[in-house]
This record gives C-alpha cells, sequence and structure tokens, in this order.
C-alpha cells in the first residue's frame, strides 16, 4: 500500500495526474472525432460519388487499421508533415510536435470514424416524413435541422456514442507509445523502478475500470434526458 | 513517395502478416470456448455463478488490451510460485502470452455476444421441442447452438475484425508481427506514409476478406 502513498515515496499522485491525463486526451480526441464526424458524415450521405467515395474510405480505411498502426503513423510521420507544411510558408526550422497534441489527434480520427458511423445510422434511421413535414411546413434549413432532426439524432446516436466514448477511452492507452504520460505509461514507469509491474498494471486495471463504470453511469443520465417523451 | 523501399518492405511485411494470422486463430479458436462457457454460465441462475460471468466479461471488456497483455507478459512472471511450475514454459514465451492475453479478450466479447443470441431465440423453439420430448441436451445442441450461431454471425464478424486489430498489441511484447515489423521499418527509414500504405492495405485486404467471408456465410444460414 505505501507504493500507492501521495508525495516522494509513493507513485499515488503520479498515477492519479496521469489519470487526470488520460482524461484529457480521451475528451480531446473524442471532440476531435466529433469535429470529423461533423465533416464525413456528409459527404457519406452525398448523393455525389466522389464526395460518397472520400466518405466512405476514411470510415473503411480507419476501422480496417489497427490503431497502433495509426498512431505510429502520426508518431513518426506527424512532425515531418507539420514541417512540410511549414516549408511551403517559409519556415525551415525544425518543428517538434507534442505528445499530447499527436495523440488526440491520432486517437481522434480514429474516434471521428466511429462517430461518423454512429450519426450516419442515426440520421438514416429518422422517419423520412421528419424532413418531409419541416419541408412542407416550410422550416428554415438551420431551424429544420437543430429543432427536428438534431434532437432526434441524439436520441438514438446517444447509446452507441457512449460505445464509441469507451473505445476512444481504452484506446488512449495505446498513446503510451508515444511516450505521453498517461496511466499505461506511469504505471510502465512505476513498475520499472520497483520491479513490481504485476501490481502498477493491476492499478492501472482498475484505474481504467473505474473510468468506464462512472462515465458510463454519466451517459446513461444523459440517456434518460434525451428519450424522455418516448 | 519512395516506391522502392514499398516494394522492399511488402515480402518483409507479407512474412509477418504469418504471425499476425497464426495469433488471430489462435486466439479465435480459443476465445469460442472461452466465451460459450461464460454464455453459459452468465445463463445459470445461480446468482453466484451468474455474477462471476458477469464481473469476468465486465473487466475484460472495461480495460484496454493493452492493460491486460502486460499483466500477463510482465506481471505474471512476478509470482514466484509460478515461476516453479509447468506453466511457466508457456507464460515465458511472449507468443503464448499474447494468445493467453487475446483469448481471454476475445472470449469476454464472445460470450456477450452468444449470450444475447441465446436469449433472442423465441421460447417457442425451445417449448417445440419439449413438447416433442426431445432432450434437454439434445435440445441445447441441436436447435439453440444452430440458432445462436446464425444470430450471432454478423456481430461475431466484427469481433474478428476488431481482434485481427487487437492483434497489432503483440508489437508491444516484442513479438514481430505486421505491426512490429512496420514500426521496425519506419523507424529505420524514417518514411512511415509508404510502409503505413503497405502494411495497411494488408490489414485491410484481410478485413476485406473477413468481412465477404461472414456475408456468404449469413446468407448460407439465413432462412
Amino acid at each position: 500500500m505505501e507504493l500507492l502513498a501521495f508525495g516522494e515515496t509513493g507513485w499515488g499522485d503520479e498515477l492519479l495526474i496521469a489519470t487526470l491525463m488520460t482524461i484529457a486526451v480521451s475528451i480531446t480526441a473524442m471532440f476531435i472525432g466529433f469535429i470529423f464526424a461533423i465533416i464525413f458524415t456528409p459527404l457519406k450521405l452525398s448523393k455525389n460519388k466522389f464526395f460518397k467515395l472520400i466518405g466512405n474510405s476514411y470510415t473503411t480505411v480507419i476501422r480496417g487499421v489497427p490503431e497502433l498502426l495509426v498512431i505510429y503513423l502520426f508518431f513518426f510521420g506527424g512532425s515531418g508533415a507539420v514541417m512540410y507544411v511549414a516549408s511551403i510558408f517559409g519556415y525551415n526550422e525544425y518543428i517538434e510536435i507534442n505528445a499530447f497534441i499527436t495523440g488526440s489527434f491520432a486517437i481522434g480520427i480514429i474516434s471521428g470514424a466511429y462517430s461518423t458511423e454512429v450519426f450516419r445510422g442515426a440520421i438514416q434511421s429518422i422517419d423520412k416524413g421528419q424532413f418531409e413535414a419541416s419541408q412542407v411546413l416550410g422550416l428554415k434549413r438551420f431551424h429544420y435541422f437543430f429543432r427536428v432532426i438534431l434532437p432526434q439524432m441524439l436520441r438514438l446516436a446517444i447509446p452507441n456514442l457512449s460505445n464509441v466514448w469507451q473505445i476512444t477511452l481504452k484506446d488512449t492507452s495505446l498513446i503510451s507509445v508515444t511516450g505521453l504520460v498517461e496511466i499505461m505509461r506511469q504505471s510502465y514507469i512505476a513498475a520499472g523502478s520497483t520491479r513490481d509491474p504485476l501490481f502498477f498494471y493491476s492499478c492501472a486495471a482498475v484505474l481504467y475500470l473505474l473510468l468506464t463504470y462512472f462515465s458510463m453511469k454519466l451517459i446513461n443520465t444523459l440517456e434518460v434526458k434525451y428519450s424522455r417523451g418516448y | 513517395m519512395d516506391f522502392e523501399l514499398m516494394i522492399n518492405s511488402f515480402p518483409k511485411l507479407l512474412n509477418a502478416t504469418l504471425i499476425t494470422l497464426k495469433l488471430l486463430s489462435a486466439s479465435l479458436f480459443f476465445g469460442l470456448f472461452i466465451g460459450l462457457l461464460f454464455a453459459i454460465l452468465r445463463m445459470n441462475k445461480n446468482p453466484l455463478i451468474n455474477k462471476f460471468a458477469y464481473c469476468y466479461s465486465y473487466v475484460f471488456r472495461g480495460t484496454p488490451l493493452l492493460v491486460q497483455i502486460f499483466i500477463i507478459y510482465f506481471g505474471l512472471g512476478q509470482i514466484e510460485f509460478l515461476r516453479s511450475t509447468v506453466l511457466w514454459v508457456i507464460l515465458k514465451e511472449p507468443y503464448w502470452c499474447a494468445i493467453i492475453a487475446f483469448s481471454l479478450n476475445t472470449g469476454a466479447y464472445t460470450s456477450e455476444i452468444l449470450r444475447s443470441a441465446f436469449q433472442t431465440i423465441k421460447p417457442g423453439f425451445i417449448e417445440a421441442g419439449k413438447s416433442l420430448g426431445i432432450p434437454n441436451k439434445i435440445i441445447f445442441y441441436k436447435i439453440q447452438i444452430p440458432i445462436a450461431i446464425k444470430q450471432s454471425l454478423p456481430a461475431y464478424g466484427n469481433e474478428i475484425i476488431l481482434m485481427l486489430k487487437g492483434t497489432s498489441l503483440a508489437s508491444t511484447v516484442t513479438l514481430m508481427d505486421l505491426t512490429g515489423v512496420a514500426k521496425y521499418i519506419i523507424s529505420t527509414t524514417f518514411k512511415p506514409i509508404e510502409v503505413f500504405i503497405v502494411a495497411g492495405g494488408i490489414y485491410l485486404f484481410m478485413t476485406f476478406i473477413i468481412h465477404n467471408a461472414i456475408k456468404f456465410l449469413e446468407k448460407k444460414y439465413s432462412y
């Protein structure tokens, strides 16, 4: 137990900070994922064949390739790509990207592919009559999307988004390979310096379980909120 | 684009794919048995057995696969008692540790898939079997299992693809699978995009085949 003490002697405070880091990366990644989903969902649903192809290839490639490979691509290729873009604008110094940004971007792209599928499914399962009715009523596009489609879509999407959240949360453990100190990396460091891997990896497992447990509780209350009236 | 590197690395990556496929098939094989066992335990009326099976699937689905591999590979070696038993022969090999971790993980997901498949079987089928005087065991083997297999095929197909992606984690415990070799080539040549295209292409090709095989089976077993 003294291994988990706070302060100089134990690893309690380090693990706590690492847990907060995991939460921060997961939320950032989920958010980046939403941005990707907002861009790619309309492409996937578009009638234009070219746009549809772009949307479909994004979700197919990302969901068919291991997360770790995507992370390696960003880890090794990230700063190169940024430097290439910078060199177009005439900046030729070495740019090192922060592990947090690379990590949350890589996980964000993965999570975005899953979110896109969820949004697509939710929009497609809304009754066609709803679209037609709002057109007949002469609602403006903005009102029709935010007042009619979005609330119904969220009700259908939240249970699936909670799955995406779980996947994203668990995927953040993979960024430990890039050296970002989140739960997994911290346990690795602690296990290395105390020679007690069993204990620290079990701690990591418990921390992840607590995170998934409490986030599920939170999402369940959201689910209840958005399904009122059904 | 360095096409020469892409062509040169292709055979190396293809060689590594063999290990990926070995890991995948072994863990799916063991995982299916574990999954079936825990699905049956989950439907047991004894609350203690039921809770145990629930906890198993909750823990393995709630923690990242990486943690599970690390606990088995780095953690179990620490227990002195295990080192003196026969089990140590297996546990000191990263290959077997990875297979154990993958099997336990996919077993947890498979048990959930099978359980929901068993639960969607209409009670009428079982009642019909009972009223015909068919023994419970035969009802289970000849009625429940075939229907459950058919019901769970689409979800199980997804699980196979997830597991294929999961095998990439074997590279973290020193195994040179497809991702491991890809990482090695990337870190020696610093050409991530080219290697990613080749390795990603191989993975996509495998997902494509799995996806279509499952689709074919679904069609075959539909009524």
